[in-house]
């Protein structure tokens, strides 16, 4: 059996569900914060599993989702310029200004590459020296690093026509955010997996210490999202509230050290804008100074446009754990994978969209 | 290295020669060769099956076959799928100026080797050749038109509760494959192309088999797509056991890597065949006697409940929709 099977292994994970469900003594609600877990629920059938009192609310986790109107019209401006725009294939659906996604501009004629990594987006713009290729840097903690090095390279190379628009956010800031809602009723946090490789478990500790809020760092395999949760279950029957690691096979307590110096090294922290939630302070990451050259922000002069708020549209409450996304009025009426009409139906890690799509 | 000017599409003397030097040369059978305005064609009865499709894919040469491989294998696939058996392909060709003659022969090879395999006769055809850019390389259309050999003939709409669902073996391997090659993606992978003609394969099923429901091959959108056309089309549950879909290990740790999902990739040379249980055992009998049948299993039924929609029930036995796929598989930021 190889490692990926070892973690869905029926047997195993009835076993852990059925402890869990024993541990369960009164409604317990929690919150994923990565799209990648939420997706995980679902597609394994997990979420069909749970006993009713566990009450799962999906948070602002998908890289895509969390992007801001005022950001999203920020790049179809820049596809209208003489650019190619290099992305990830998640942005090209989101819906813009006047409802228009990338893929229509691109039908209309604009440049838009969809690359894999910022690397293939260095290579795009070495094999096309005459163009100005511009890498729209959309994500968390995971992606940014490899955005960083990709800029490292483009620098010692002296690349002139390569530019990344920065829109990086960062986990911690949007939890503390978060917590301090109190509307917000979330027990307990099963936090992402592939951020804390990156961060480490320092980063949450304010979690426990400060709202008293129990978290566990989670894989995403069936059997480590149940273990996740048995331990913030049973955190909360003890009464105790901590940041526990229970996904050691890649998340080491400090982190990753290297992937954070290169980081720190590209990037500081800026404030940013999440969608549904609004500006929060440090949340961000934009270029340091000795990168400006490769600053799309600075070397385009470009401005956040006004935009206005999407009519009806839930995303907000949703991204918060307010609402279930089948509790908005537009859910599968108004707004679908074909038509979406926010940001959290677009992406295929969004709440809404695994709602429609794996729901029975 | 000679390559291909405007003038072998002009209709004239260099089109003459790019269709005697390389198209009858491989093509070569007693329909083609005469060479009139349309294939004189005798021997074929009523009632017949008809498909038509275009070949654009890229790479044009990939582990497992290539366009010509494939512009054949896909019409004789969907022209089998009605319980016929192909007998005659048409092929045009829209090839791009500058194009290498070379690989043009390769790929014509190609086509009339996968021909032969699969007991078809290139009949008719033609070519443009058009200026630099107007297309990618070469794109192929290819018709085919068979005898449709049983009554009724199987179709999307009649899989009933109490069938069975079979698929003939390991799935998204032709997906993963183009994928992986694609520009872009700096992924390195064994898996090959699952591109085969499987008319042969049908005809023994539906010889043998007094009823077969639905046969189907889950070409783009997968698995999951065309399993929700036929519970669309019949107005049926189907209902899936994860589990039990065969996909080979490369293709999960590829998937896996990529953020995509196998039961969405495309397959070239599989089927998905729903029948009476009853037939179950024979069925697999003659999938499995067949090279192109060996990893068939049963995956999943047919039932009344969850009309026109999938229900995978996953291996850790909770259940899900499994919904069709909105556009193409993109790749994901995280």
């Amino acid at each position: 059996m190889n490692l990926l099977n070892q973690f869905k292994d029926a047997k195993l994970c009835k076993q852990v569900l059925a402890e869990l469900t024993a541990e369960l003594k009164a409604p317990f609600r929690f919150m994923e914060v990565c799209g990648t877990h939420t997706v995980a629920i679902f597609q394994s059938g997990l979420r069909s599993l749970f006993p009713e009192n566990l009450i799962h609310v999906s948070g602002p986790g998908c890289p895509v989702c969390v992007t801001h109107e005022k950001e999203v019209a920020l790049f179809f401006e820049l596809a209208k310029k003489d650019v190619i725009l290099a992305t990830f294939g998640d942005l090209m659906r989101v819906p813009g200004p006047d409802k228009k996604s990338l893929k229509d501009l691109q039908a209309e004629g604009a440049k838009i590459k969809v690359v894999y990594s910022p690397f293939d987006a260095l290579t795009l713009a070495r094999e096309n020296p005459l163009a100005k290729v511009v890498f729209i840097g959309v994500g968390f903690e995971t992606t940014a690093p490899t955005i960083a090095a990709t800029l490292k390279i483009a620098k010692k190379e002296k690349v002139k026509n390569f530019f990344v628009l920065c829109l990086h956010k960062l986990v911690p800031p949007a939890l503390r955010a978060l917590v301090v809602d109190p509307q917000l009723k979330v027990e307990g946090f099963l936090l992402p997996g592939h951020v804390s490789a990156i961060i480490g478990v320092k980063p949450y500790l304010f979690l426990a210490k400060e709202y008293s809020i129990p978290a566990v760092i989670g894989g995403f395999e069936p059997l480590d999202i149940l273990q996740a949760l048995y331990l913030l279950v049973k955190m909360k029957n003890e009464g105790k509230a901590e940041i526990i690691n229970s996904y050691k096979r890649v998340v080491k307590t400090e982190g990753n050290v290297k992937a954070q110096e290169v980081l720190a090294e590209v990037f500081q922290p800026c404030a940013a804008l999440w969608r549904g939630i609004g500006e929060i302070p440090e949340s961000g990451l934009q270029l340091r100074e000795k990168y400006a050259d490769f600053d799309a922000f600075q070397v385009f002069d470009l401005q956040f446009p006004e935009v206005p708020p999407l009519k009806g549209c839930k995303c907000g409450e949703v991204l918060k754990g307010l609402i279930r996304p089948d509790e908005c009025p537009l859910f599968k009426k108004v707004c679908t994978p074909q038509h979406p009409v926010g940001p959290c139906m677009v992406s295929t890690e969004g709440s809404c969209a695994a709602y429609y799509k794996y729901s029975l | 290295m000679s390559k291909l000017l405007l003038d072998y599409g002009s209709g004239g003397k260099a089109s003459q020669r790019l269709i005697k030097d390389i198209f009858v040369k491989y093509f070569s059978n007693p329909y083609l060769d005469k060479l009139d305005d349309a294939a004189f064609l005798q021997e074929i009865k009523p009632p017949l099956a008809m498909s038509t499709d275009s070949y654009t894919v890229d790479p044009i040469i990939f582990p497992g076959g290539d366009i010509g491989s494939l512009a054949v294998h896909g019409t004789v696939n969907d022209v089998a799928m009605l319980g016929a058996k192909p007998k005659f392909l048409s092929c045009a060709f829209i090839l791009e100026e500058g194009l290498e003659l070379d690989l043009l022969e390769t790929i014509v090879k190609s086509m009339a080797e996968a021909a032969k395999k699969a007991e078809v006769f290139l009949v008719t055809g033609d070519t443009k050749v058009v200026p630099k850019g107007a297309v990618d390389k070469i794109f192929i259309n290819t018709t085919g038109i068979g005898e449709v050999l049983v009554e009724p003939a199987p179709a999307g709409s009649r899989a009933r509760p109490g069938d069975v669902v079979i698929v003939s073996g390991t799935i998204g391997d032709h997906g993963l494959t183009i994928l992986s090659k694609r520009q872009g993606i700096s992924f390195e992978t064994e898996i090959k192309s699952d591109s085969a003609p499987l008319n042969l394969l049908i005809e023994k099923l539906v010889k043998n088999i007094p009823e077969v429901h639905v046969l189907r091959d889950p070409t783009r959108g997968g698995l999951a797509t065309t399993l929700n056309e036929i519970a669309g089309q019949s107005q049926v549950g189907i209902f899936i056991e994860e589990d039990s879909i065969p996909i080979r290990e490369e293709v999960k740790g590829g998937c896996s890597f990529l953020g995509l999902d196998p039961l969405y990739l495309a397959n070239e040379g599989k089927l998905i065949l729903i029948l009476p249980q009853k037939y179950q055992e024979q069925a697999l009998e003659i999938l499995k006697a067949d090279t192109l049948g060996q990893d068939a299993t049963v995956i999943g039924e047919v039932k009344e409940e969850y009309a026109g929609k999938v229900v995978l029930k996953t291996g850790l036995g909770g259940n899900r929709l499994l919904d069709m796929l909105e556009g193409e598989q993109l790749p994901r930021i995280c």
